[in-house]
């Protein structure tokens, strides 16, 4: 009986979570091909739908939430994307620095 | 419960199945969840890579002569799919193992990745023959990079969603072999998360900067 209402419950994360991310990416697609915004409103938007469906992928199909016992795999994914985001902004930051100081940007 | 619960990795944990063996592996997947934060990064400098090259197109072709979304929603709509029933099979594992509904949501999953990596591969010949090749220019070298970095790594989880249907057949679910279907159920989800980086920003981001 326990076992059969935990299994509901793990059945309900991963059909939920493949709501959600479908949801998601259909309207990723949508603001991409159905609308015409500008490309900074267009990829502000689209960024911030990917986001939201990376935590929607992790809380409800790698069930990663702020639960006290899995406090060890959350530090681990929150310092492997400080190093991530140091890497890609850093990137960003200095080449496109580079470029626009060598005058050649297009 | 008794059990003590204080560890545990991502995906689904097997530590509340009558199976109590299957319990003690807990410290090897996060091991393997370790490796896959590691990826991550070489991921991230890929797309740091892409992003700093998207002006970089030397004439050539570039997004915009190049992609082809219709194919890019079939084929992310199949990852999805296949990321959800990876999601059945880790289902069937903790909950049913000796039905034969593991090894159905396997055999789903690894027709999903070929379905997927059929589009790909498509795709790239398609893109190659518009001229599109990766010694055309530093944009396109970045692109290939990327792109089949990521297809790479769902090909050798093909292969090795393979072996392990072969240990299933032939080994049963022993305990080492259930540990590898935990370890590739993580691995298929985080070729989804990278995924959704990939539509996002070299697709999306490509077409509207590129």
């Amino acid at each position: 009986m326990d076992n059969k209402t935990e299994y509901q419950r793990d059945l309900q994360s991963y059909l939920i979570g493949f709501a959600l991310s479908l949801a998601l990416t259909g309207f990723a697609f949508w603001i991409m091909l159905g609308t015409t915004l500008s490309s900074g409103k267009t990829m502000t938007i689209i960024g911030v739908l990917a986001i939201v469906q990376l935590i929607v992928q992790m809380r409800f199909f790698l069930h990663i939430d702020r639960s006290k016992q899995k406090r060890e795999d959350l530090d681990l994914i929150l310092f492997s994307t400080l190093v991530l985001l140091i890497i890609v902004f850093g990137t960003v930051w200095i080449m496109g620095n580079l470029s626009t100081r060598m005058h050649m940007a297009i | 419960m008794s059990m003590q619960r204080s560890f545990r990795h991502p995906g689904l944990n097997l530590i509340d199945t009558p199976d109590k063996h299957l319990a003690k592996n807990e410290t090897l997947i996060f091991g393997f969840w370790v490796f896959l934060m590691s990826d991550l990064i070489i991921f991230g400098l890929m797309f740091a890579v892409y992003i700093t090259t998207i002006d970089a197109q030397a004439g050539g072709p570039g997004p915009k002569q190049l992609f082809d979304f219709t194919s890019l929603a079939i084929q992310t709509l199949l990852l999805l799919t296949s990321s959800l029933t990876v999601g059945m099979a880790s289902l069937a594992l903790k909950y049913n193992p000796t039905s034969g509904k593991l090894v159905m949501w396997l055999l789903v999953t690894l027709g999903l990745g070929f379905g997927f990596l059929t589009f790909e591969m498509r795709d790239f010949i398609d893109i190659a023959a518009k001229g599109g090749v990766p010694t055309r220019s530093g944009y396109l070298s970045a692109f290939y990079g990327l792109v089949l970095l990521h297809g790479l790594h769902v090909a050798l989880g093909c292969l090795w969603l393979i072996v392990i249907l072969v240990q299933i057949r032939v080994f049963g679910l022993i305990n080492v072999v259930t540990m590898r279907v935990v370890r590739f159920a993580l691995f298929w989800h985080f070729l989804d998360l990278i995924w959704i980086g990939i539509f996002s920003i070299v697709f999306f981001g490509g077409w509207t900067f590129g």
